[in-house]
């Protein structure tokens, strides 16, 4: 129990009722010149609206505690209340930055539970999709990190690279963000004409935009200064705190769900999985970094191995009749109407299914009683777990390396509070 | 009294297998759902039984949720597990040896109580406090119980099959001299 105590003899966690933290807010404590402070929950480096309150020595942070609940909208309790066939639309505003995985994670656990078999090209449309998603959600990180810490240029050029992978997905999909793509039983659409010149363009001029990256940021003195050491967290501490994602593999632990446990066609493509050595906020910038070109290289394979076929599957039971079928036929046209209105009925039973989402293990918890909407719906949100190692790796450090921190970890509010 | 024909001995003979089938895992039942093994300790059992599976190997807590069966016949228990309303759902992950478990724990409607994880799995400490809000299941020796989701002061547990959407207006908190 030895890791565990010293997480605990840390004291790092502010154990604080919000109110208690109100009335002490900003008053320094005469005899050991500590103060209580409350960051957010609207400072832009929140990333949203996540609220830290901080107890301070000086300029030394002590113990911290991030509150959050400030976008929880009750989407598990929506859940309840919409088809399996509607649910995408549902837990895809989760994660807003990494839409898809979140609906990938929904439509296995359903599929798991209807015993349905996916065709390989839908198979190979998710996983397409999913690694391009990967990279828009890392670009974005890298424009979020790099203004958090000042290096304001940063911000538009990842915002730039991201909008050429939204504006495929848009293609694709018909929205940028927020999809509704991928749902029980294969992909809403099938790849459009010219996809594959689409993503050529795309992985044509990135590889030069990352090496620009690296010039402005991993390879400079400053951005180094401000990342390397900071925010260090052990594998011990990590595990012990159910973290996952790059904040574990920052550690130096090769834990990714797509090699350890695959998924989806996770087992028939190359790729290598990044670690950091030392877990501190450098190490989890460039494994994110890096984790753009290894996407890049499982997309490469994408393009390569797509196989022909349909893109969803034939089942009928969960896959409305074609739309030619639904001129000559009525009981074609009342089956149609019926899985849209109605919806389709799950067998009774529970199951969890998880993915490796750009922040760490993404679940679902899916407990059915046999009817057309779920029982229970519950996501596995990775920033929310992700977000209890912020008070060990602030503990110690300066006030404005808490920011270096804070974008370090990553969170995506709407999923934290879900 | 007529002989049992040849369907109904069959029949009787399955269940009768599956009884003898009944695989246990420190002395708690285990099913199989999905292709998934989940454990279905008792009440008192389950914090020894954490603390037995992270020695074995199961050392991060990936996710701890709580379940409401009000209304939901269609579940399906080990004849020794008495069913509840509630239900404490965690899964857990073996990292070395890449495998999962999922521990279903009852949970009685009257006293919804049960001992905390958080001394085992400091990482259940936030899941712990989401079950609180939600489902109003009280852990015992948590350090830290107050909301995590909800305002301070909120009413219900919203995830509750008996709260129904839309039907309290949204609870604000008003600020004092404004």
């Amino acid at each position: 129990m030895t890791k565990l105590d010293h997480l605990r003899n840390r004291d790092a966690v502010l154990r604080m009722s919000e109110t208690e933290a109100e009335e002490r807010a900003s008053v320094v404590d005469p005899d050991d010149e500590r103060m209580i402070i409350n960051m957010g929950p609207q400072h832009p480096s929140t990333h949203g609206v996540l609220r830290v309150t901080m107890e301070l020595q000086g300029e030394t942070v002590l113990r911290s505690k991030p509150v959050i609940g400030y976008l929880h909208t009750g989407m598990e309790k929506t859940a309840e209340d919409l088809t399996y066939l509607q649910g995408p639309t549902n837990v895809t505003r989760m994660d807003y930055a990494s839409p898809l995985f979140t609906e990938l994670t929904f439509s296995l656990a359903v599929e798991s539970l209807l015993e349905v078999e996916i065709p390989d090209r839908a198979t190979w449309i998710r996983m397409l999709m999913c690694e391009l998603n990967r990279m828009s959600s890392h670009l974005l990180f890298l424009a979020t990190n790099g203004m958090d810490l000042g290096a304001v240029g940063m911000m538009i050029y990842g915002w730039r690279e991201r909008e050429e992978v939204l504006r495929f997905f848009e293609k694709v999909t018909g929205l940028r963000m927020n999809h509704n793509y991928i749902r029980p039983g294969g992909v809403a659409a099938d790849l459009p004409d010219g996809w594959r010149e689409d993503i050529r363009s795309i992985l044509d001029v990135l590889p030069e935009r990352l090496e620009q990256f690296d010039v402005l940021m991993t390879g400079q003195p400053i951005w180094r200064e401000r990342t390397q050491g900071i925010g260090v967290i052990t594998t011990e501490e990590a595990l012990a705190l159910g973290a996952t994602g790059p904040i574990l593999r920052s550690t130096g632990y090769a834990w990714d769900l797509r090699r350890s446990m695959p998924y989806l066609a996770y087992d028939q493509v190359e790729f290598d999985i990044v670690v950091g050595t030392y877990g501190d906020t450098f190490d989890r910038y460039a494994i994110r970094l890096n984790e753009i070109r290894e996407s890049m290289r499982i997309v490469e394979q994408c393009i390569e191995l797509m196989p022909d076929g349909p893109y969803r599957t034939e089942d009928r039971k969960v896959t409305p009749p074609p739309r030619a079928r639904i001129d000559e036929s009525m009981e074609a046209l009342i089956h149609h109407f019926k899985i849209f209105t109605e919806g389709f009925k799950v067998p009774p039973g529970e199951t969890y299914t998880a993915v490796e989402s750009p922040r760490g293990e993404l679940g679902c918890y899916l407990v059915s009683d046999g009817g057309p909407k779920p029982q229970r719906m519950h996501i596995r949100a990775p920033s929310f777990v992700n977000l209890q190692t912020l008070p060990h790796m602030m503990h110690g450090g300066l006030l404005a390396d808490a920011i270096a921190v804070i974008s370090s970890i990553d969170p995506i509010m709407g999923e934290v509070d879900r | 009294m007529r002989e049992p024909t040849d369907d109904e001995q069959d029949e009787a003979e399955e269940i009768e297998a599956t009884q003898d089938d009944q695989k246990n895992l420190h002395g708690c039942p285990v099913t199989e759902s999905s292709g998934q093994t989940v454990l279905h300790p008792q009440e008192d059992d389950y914090q020894a039984l954490i603390e037995t599976l992270r020695e074995e190997g199961y050392e991060v807590c990936v996710d701890l949720c709580g379940a409401d069966y009000l209304g939901n016949d269609s579940r399906v228990l080990p004849p020794s597990i008495s069913p509840e309303r509630f239900e404490l759902v965690v899964n857990l992950l073996d990292l070395g040896a890449a495998r999962r478990v999922r521990i279903r724990v009852q949970i009685s409607e009257t006293s919804p109580r049960i001992a905390s994880i958080s001394d085992i799995h400091p990482g259940a400490e936030a899941m712990e406090r989401e079950a609180t809000d939600m489902f109003g299941l009280q852990f015992e020796g948590h350090p830290d119980p107050t909301p995590i989701l909800l305002p301070d002061g909120w009413e219900g547990h919203p995830l509750r099959k008996d709260f129904s959407m839309g039907r309290i207006p949204v609870q604000f908190k008003a600020v004092d001299g404004r």
